[in-house]
Order: structure tokens, then sequence, then C-alpha cells
């Protein structure tokens, strides 16, 4: 006992060092000054009157709930909402899942030369910054672009005549690349012994996909959803760059709105709180996930 | 036929078959994937032809060679003076990112913290929260501190919002870097600024570029952030300078705007190229969220 007492504390628990905190202090306060306390001031701001000009912008108060209230008899933040649903569903959800899948098991099969030179325009596309993605898509669409003539109405303006179809391949367009990667990933990281025992026991292509490499991917897929639709429920640059929610609000989506009703209507109370919409609808989602992951398995 | 010969034939038979069939299903694959292919490059290939092109249109074509559109863009001074704005504004947020990414993710990996993991989840929620719903609260401290149209301030945001997947993206590297020679460091008297400085930071520095490549590409494309937060035109980083342009005259010049886009497009491909055979491992996410 008094041996112990001489040798100082334990050494086989890790222990805290102070040296430790001292490196964390740099990122804390950056986190803390502009990130942490921005989402909490927004958490009060999302339930003021703030504008930002005029008298509102210095006098602004409390007002409960009147946002909550005001934005379920707006009709534009209710299309606003189903119009980002689709496009997170359709563009992100179903479009960036099935092709970015698609793409990895193609690739996976594919000549030595097809997959180096498929893989990397499509992994380009995702490289390229967003308003250069937003530039050649919006010549591609135009009327008298490639896609008019691709398919033979070279006097439609897709942009106008289908909105919200074009910025969601757009988006699409350019960003599989991060779901064909994550599930590159994932299908060389699944156990060779039960695809080859599948292949050896005479089952087809289709039925090893279906019943073999589709399950165990299972976790792939779920972490895939949940990291493109926290992605792309807050795409603002694409969308604004094309058409700044046009034509009348037809791609209006939510980041647009929230931007749209700060600052151009100086709104700034009423934005945050349709942005705390934006984060309530990403939460929602996820748990969706996490429970569909879970009640299967 | 010797039992010999049979032998060798079927041998043989087991090892050509599969090498010489072309098979339908392989012939489709690889032609689904020609498709798809240029489904990618059409768009892109647009922009290359326009920009070496006298007489550009909307729709993809052969160029009428010629080097006009690259001297107009390289002649305007709003062109030359965005760039050295994104050029400010990318390089400030990847030095503040990096260097704040990799003091935290250190202690992260190795060091014991109390409640290490909730502050691990609660980065990875906070890489996830949208930018739109702190920039206006961020858009009214700026203005209470005076700090609105800085490159500078205005980076020091970018940086928050980056750090929280660098930490994590930063982690995940040291991770994977046996701790043996740290702790024969420590035991042989070494401090931990040494251990850091000496040991950590080269066995680690494929990941602290690919962090920092990473936050660089980022940060070059951002466009909503220095939107709002900046006003002066000398102020104004490429992609708020190509969007004005194409708002005000690039209807009209789509040679100048197709060329401007491709030079801001390049440096982050060179980059992208140059990471690419590290970035792999980052894909690894099977299982993270269970």
């Amino acid at each position: 006992m008094a041996v112990a007492a001489g040798l100082g504390p334990r050494l086989d628990r890790e222990r805290f060092q102070w040296s430790s905190l001292a490196m964390l202090a740099p990122a804390l306060a950056l986190l803390g000054v502009l990130f942490i306390f921005p989402v909490l001031y927004s958490g009060y701001l999302g339930f003021t009157d703030l504008a930002l000009v005029g008298s509102r912008s210095r006098d602004y108060q409390f007002t409960g709930l009147d946002n909550v209230t005001r934005m379920l008899s707006d009709y534009v933040f209710i299309k606003s909402s189903w119009l980002t649903i689709i496009f997170v569903v359709g563009s992100a959800i179903v479009g960036q899942t099935v092709l970015g899948m698609a793409l990895a098991i193609l690739l996976r099969n594919a000549l030595v030369s097809v997959r180096a030179v498929i893989g990397s325009i499509v992994i380009v596309a995702w490289v390229l910054p967003e308003i250069t993605v937003a530039l050649v898509w919006y010549a591609f669409s135009q009327a008298g672009g490639t896609l008019s003539i691709l398919l033979g109405h070279t006097d439609t303006n897709f942009l106008v005549a289908v909105p919200m179809l074009i910025v969601s391949l757009a988006n699409l367009w350019r960003n599989v690349a991060f779901s064909m990667l994550v599930f590159s990933a994932g299908l060389r990281n699944l156990p060779t012994e039960v695809l080859e025992a599948a292949e050896v026991e005479g089952a087809s292509a289709w039925r090893r996909y279906r019943m073999v490499i589709l399950p165990l991917l299972k976790p792939t897929i779920v972490t895939n959803l949940l990291l493109v639709t926290i992605l792309n429920l807050s795409e603002f640059t694409l969308i604004y760059a094309m058409t700044q929610g046009g034509p009348g609000i037809e791609t209006m989506t939510l980041p647009l709105y929230v931007y749209q009703e700060a600052f151009v209507f100086h709104q700034l109370g009423y934005g945050t709180a349709i942005s705390l919409v934006l984060v309530l609808i990403g939460a929602l989602f996820s748990l969706l996930f996490v429970r569909a992951s879970r009640s299967q398995v | 036929m010797s039992a010999v010969e049979a032998r060798r034939a079927g041998a043989e038979k087991l090892i050509v078959v599969p090498y010489s069939r072309v098979s339908p299903a392989a012939v489709a694959t690889n032609m689904i994937l020609i498709l798809l292919g240029s489904f990618f490059l059409l768009p892109m290939l647009w922009m290359v032809f326009a920009s070496v092109d006298s007489n550009p249109d909307w729709a993809i074509k052969l160029p009428t060679p010629t080097l006009a559109n690259f001297t107009d863009v390289l002649g305007r001074a709003d062109a030359i003076s965005s760039f050295r704005s994104s050029l400010i504004l990318a390089g400030t947020t990847t030095v503040v990112t990096t260097v704040l990414a990799v003091l935290a993710a250190y202690p992260l990996s190795r060091m014991h913290i109390p409640f290490k993991r909730a502050f691990m989840l609660a980065i990875l929620f906070a890489s996830g929260l949208p930018v739109s719903m702190l920039i206006v609260p961020v858009y009214q401290m700026y203005v209470y501190f005076g700090w609105l149209d800085s490159l500078y301030t205005t980076a020091l945001f970018l940086a928050a919002s980056s750090l929280p997947f660098a930490i994590w993206l930063m982690k995940n590297f040291i991770d994977a870097v046996p701790a043996e020679l740290e702790q024969a460091a420590a035991i042989d008297g070494a401090s931990t600024a040494r251990i850091l400085r000496e040991l950590v930071l080269p066995l680690t520095l494929p990941g602290i570029a690919v962090t920092a490549i990473y936050t660089f590409i980022n940060a070059w494309g951002a466009f909503i952030i220095p939107f709002v937060l900046t006003y002066s035109p000398d102020n104004q980083p490429g992609p708020v300078e190509i969007y004005n342009f194409m708002g005000s005259h690039g209807l009209f010049k789509f040679g100048d705007l197709a060329v401007f886009s491709l030079l801001f497009s390049v440096p982050v491909i060179v980059l992208y190229l140059f990471m690419s055979r590290y970035f792999s491992g980052a894909f690894n996410f099977g299982g993270a969220v269970k």
C-alpha cells in the first residue's frame, strides 16, 4: 500500500491531460463563436420579427408563434416545401442512389479502359465548381442548346418548360459521383467468399445482386441515403444560379426561399424560421433512415 | 490422344474460354457505360469547345478556332481581381481550417477526453447543418462587429463551417497511424509538442494534404457565403463574379463566359487529381451509422 502510494497515480489507466484541452481550444473557440452561437441564435431569431432595414432592424421583438402561423397560411412556403421534397427525393434519394449504385456495379464489370475514362468523367463533373455546373447546364438546356437538338425540339427552352426536372438532372449530374464512390468502396469491402459461393452454386447475376450483394450493402445504402439527403436539402448555388427560383416560383426550394425572404424581402426573422423548418425536415429524414435500417436487421 | 494430352487440352479449355468469350452482358455493360458517359461529357465539352470558338452558340459544335476569348477574359480587370479574391478567400480558409483541424483531431484520436464519443457525434451532426440556417445570424453578427465586406472575416466563417467535417476526416487519418511509435517516443521523454511536430505531422502528411485540398476545393467554389457577406466589386470571388457575368452580359458573350469558368475550374481539377490517390479511403462509410 505504502509502495503504491509512493509511485504516484496509477499509470495503467488513461488520464485526462490538460494539453489535450489546449489543442482543442482554438477549434472550439472558432466553432463556438461562428457555429454554435449562430445555431442557438437562429433558434431565437426564428421567433422574432427582425428585419434587415427599417425600424424592425433595431427594435425587433419576440413574437412567439407568429412566424409559424404565417408559414401555415403562406402558399409560397407550402409550395416551396413540396418542391424541396420533390428535389431531394427525385434527385438525391432515388436518382443519385440508383444511378450511383448502377455506375459502381457497371464500372466494376467494365473493361479497364472504359472504367478509367467513364469513371474520371463522372468524377470531374463532381469536382467542378457549382457555378460552372450551373453555367454548362444552363447552356445545355436552352432553346437551341445541345439537349434541345438531341430531343429534336430546338425551339424549346427546357429550363422554362420543365425547370424542376432540369435542375434536378443538373444536380444529379453533379453529385452522383459521391454515391458512386461510396458504393464502389462498399462493393470492394464485401466478403469475397460469399460472392464466390453464390457463383459456384450457379446463382444468376441478377439473383446474386438481388439476394446476396444488396442485403450485404445495406449499411452502405443507409449511410449513402443519410448523407445525400442532408447534403442535397441545403442545395442553393446550383438552383439559384440557373433559375433564381423561377420561372415564377417553380424552382423556389426552401434554401432559396430563405435567401429571398431574408435578403431580398428583408424579413430576417421569418427567413430564419423557414431555415429551422429545413433543419427539421433533415432531422426527420435522418430518423426515418436510421429506423428503417434497424427494423429489418 | 494420350491421357496427358487430353488433360492438357481440357486445362487449356478451362483457361482460354473465360478470356475469349465476348458475352452479350459484357458488351451491354460497356455500351451502357459509354452512353452514360456521354451524358456526363456533353455539357462539359460545350464549355471547352465554346472557349476556343470565335462564334459559339448554346449548342455544342466544333469550334472555329480562336484565342480571342482567352485574351478578352485575361484582359478584364474584374476577372483578374476575382481570381485574387478567390485565392485569398480559399487560401485563408484552408490554412485556418487545416491547422485547427490537425490540432483538434490529435487529442480526439489519441488522448483520453471525457464525452469524446458525444463530441464526435456532435461534430458529425454539425457538418450536416445547412449553411442557409447559419447565414442570417452570422450576417447579424458581422453587421454588429463591423466585419462585413472583408475577405478575411468571410474566410473565418467559411473556416468555421468547414471545420466539423475537416476534424472528422483528420481524426480518421490519425486513427489509421499506429500509436506505438508515439508511445515509444513518450516513454523516451519527448514532449507532446515534439511528438506532434516530429512524428505525427510527417506520418499524417497525406491525410493533412487531403483535408487541406478538400477544404480548398469547397472554399474555391463557395457562393452564398461571399455573396451575402461581401459587396464591393473588388472583393467578389470567382463564383460570384461568374454569376454576375451570366446575369449582365454573359448571354451575349458565350465565349468569354466559357473561358472564365474553364479557367476557374482548372485549379480544382488539378488539385483533385493530386489528392485522389489518397482520398478513396475517405469513402469507407459502411456501417458508420450503426
